[in-house]
């Protein structure tokens, strides 16, 4: 059943939101010792919440489609009633005084918070390997990764212990996991959803987005949080774009589709791009006109990406400084507060947090700063500047959302610019700020692993990915006879 | 482009407030070389007088009207807090002997 579907069960009487979320409490238990997607489940918790929405809808209160439909967190988003660690040592146990605004928002609409997932520490990472609390198993294959930094999260949605989830795509982390687990994940337009009360990675990129079994229930979550939040100063403030309409129009008549001739080709897997032209092909069959776009400097994002990213990590993390919540390690009366901050975060970091750290403090160096920082700012103005002249163009533009499927555990663990190499596709998005989304179009020949689409549009036409996606969606679901998912081993 | 010492790394460490051990030095120092090669990328492309974008929205400043509205408690502040004393973060000494 879909969140749409288990929504309007619940609101019409047939379910509650009672025994929905104990029909997923009851997955979790069975399941989750195997994919370990969750940090932190509280079964009364996730009840007592869940009898608070069936007796607001029993006093007649309609909080929209999604009430009394369960849902997951990425542990970077904060929980006034659970603990919230980003899956560092340096936040065990944290309990945050306040909820972020998509958490508030959320459970506004009437939605039951079933737990918070693991994740790469501070969101650093492509395969949720980073936690200081355990790898993430994907549910296709549980030798490999689920994605990441939102791989809990994917890997929560994929193996049916919640109908959606949350995540954050800083530089992919919502697409690249929903690809390699068979689903839907958008990065919404950067400051369509809010920031605020949401660990800060990378601040220009950070954007919190929906992760779903179906392009309809991403597009109701995305409509349930989005929109102006005068709480964080990036946050845009224009109307939320019509994404539930554009999942439901689902048509692709005579829509502009460009295909990213930089995105493609040398170090690709042969079974991506196999399902990747299939499904340009399907879109030309459903009426959409195909051109090959370039966007040169699409070839230097990574590099920038990866300098901006960094830089900005090196500052934010800065505020995790042992005095005011936290771990603190080596207080004993003899050191000072700056040694007490160097041992604590040398102990409450991971080995990619730190490698991130030292990198943007280099970068941000004297010396090197025009160099290294200076220079990605500008790839990222021409990375802008290509995107605007192909939407002069195209409506739309695709790609393969990763180059590979999921890698086998531990493959690129002690490779960071291997590991780096998984966000490739994704990136130009994060640097322009502009949506994307990724649709499953798929499974590989080689791995029989699924494979992904990712839809990209102009800022602010969100609802176009959705369009798109719903298409894609419902012409290779009547092909195969079913949903991908179904495929899975985790299919229920 | 010039390798990058172990002794930049413990410099960097130092200036990120990292106790970093002596074989994470030898690691970070290999690794940043190869990914500060991999990244140096970026000059080749950014060549000419191109205006950098810090940011992909335009940013202004947000003011909200100067009003008292209720925060967080002292004690909802100081629930996270590693120490506390007399209601107040209690923090290792910051001040040495000679200062």
């Amino acid at each position: 059943m879909s969140a749409a579907e288990l929504g309007a069960a619940v609101r019409s009487g047939q379910t509650s939101a009672e025994e929905a979320a104990g029909a997923y409490l009851d997955r979790i238990a069975e399941v989750d010792g195997q994919v370990n997607a969750f940090l932190h489940v509280d079964r009364e918790t996730t009840l007592e919440q869940a009898r608070a929405v069936d007796a607001r809808l029993a006093a007649g209160e309609d909080p929209g489609p999604l009430a009394g439909v369960p849902v997951a967190h990425k542990d970077v988003f904060t929980t006034a009633d659970m603990p919230t660690t980003a899956a560092s040592r340096i936040l065990e146990g944290w309990r945050p005084p306040y909820d972020a605004t998509v958490t508030a928002r959320l459970r506004g609409a009437g939605m039951v918070v079933l737990g918070k997932t693991n994740m790469d520490e501070f969101a650093m990472g492509s395969s949720t390997e980073n936690s200081a609390y355990g790898v993430t198993r994907n549910p296709w294959d549980l030798g490999r990764i689920p994605g990441g930094s939102s791989g809990g999260s994917s890997a929560a949605v994929a193996a049916f212990e919640a109908p959606l989830a949350t995540g954050t795509d800083t530089g992919g982390s919502i697409r690249q996991p929903a690809a390699v687990c068979g689903l839907v994940g958008a990065k919404p337009t950067y400051g369509g959803s809010s920031r605020y009360g949401v660990i800060a990675f990378a601040s220009s990129l950070d954007t919190p987005g929906p992760m779903a079994r179906t392009v309809l229930d991403a597009a109701l979550m995305h409509e349930a949080f989005s929109g102006h939040d005068p709480r964080d100063s990036t946050s845009v403030d224009a109307p939320v774009p019509p994404v539930v309409e554009a999942a439901r129009r689902a048509d692709v008549e005579g829509l502009r589709v460009g295909v990213v001739k930089e995105l493609g080709g040398e170090g690709y897997q042969p079974g991506v791009l196999r399902r990747f032209t299939e499904a340009v092909e399907l879109l030309e069959s459903l009426g959409a006109k195909v051109v090959e776009v370039s966007c040169p400097s699409f070839d230097a994002a990574l590099a920038a990406y990866y300098l901006i990213a960094p830089s900005e990590c090196s500052s934010n993390l800065a505020r995790f400084d042992a005095m005011r919540y936290g771990l603190r390690v080596g207080d004993d009366g003899t050191r000072s507060a700056e040694e007490v901050m160097s041992l604590t975060r040398a102990e409450g970091f991971g080995p990619e947090v730190k490698r991130r750290i030292i990198l943007g403090t280099y970068a941000l160096s004297s010396g090197y700063y025009d160099a290294y920082y200076g220079s990605a700012q500008q790839v990222r103005t021409l990375i802008k500047r290509d995107f605007d002249a192909a939407f002069e163009n195209v409506d739309v533009l695709v790609s393969p959302t990763t180059p590979t499927t999921a890698f086998p555990l531990g493959e690129r663990t002690g490779d960071p610019m291997a590991m780096y190499l998984a966000d490739l596709c994704t990136i130009p998005a994060n640097l322009a700020g502009t949506p994307a989304l990724s649709v499953p179009c798929g499974l590989a020949d080689e791995d029989n692993l699924p494979v992904g689409l990712q839809i990209m549009a102009p800022a602010l036409a969100d609802d176009r990915t959705y369009r798109v996606a719903a298409a894609v969606e419902a012409a290779l679901t009547d092909r195969r006879g079913g949903p991908l998912l179904a495929g899975s081993a985790f299919a229920v | 482009m010039s390798a990058i010492t172990r002794d930049e790394v413990a410099h960097l460490a130092r200036l990120s407030r990292l106790a970093l051990h002596e074989d994470e030095l030898d690691q970070l120092a290999a690794q940043l070389d190869e990914i500060i090669s991999a990244v140096a990328k970026v000059q080749e492309v950014a060549k000419g007088d191109i205006p950098p974008t810090s940011h992909a929205l335009p940013l202004t400043n947000v003011y909200r009207p100067d009003e008292t509205h209720q925060g967080l408690t002292p004690d909802q502040a100081l629930a996270g807090a590693p120490a506390v004393e007399d209601q107040r973060f209690r923090v290792p000494q910051i001040l040495g002997e000679e200062e």
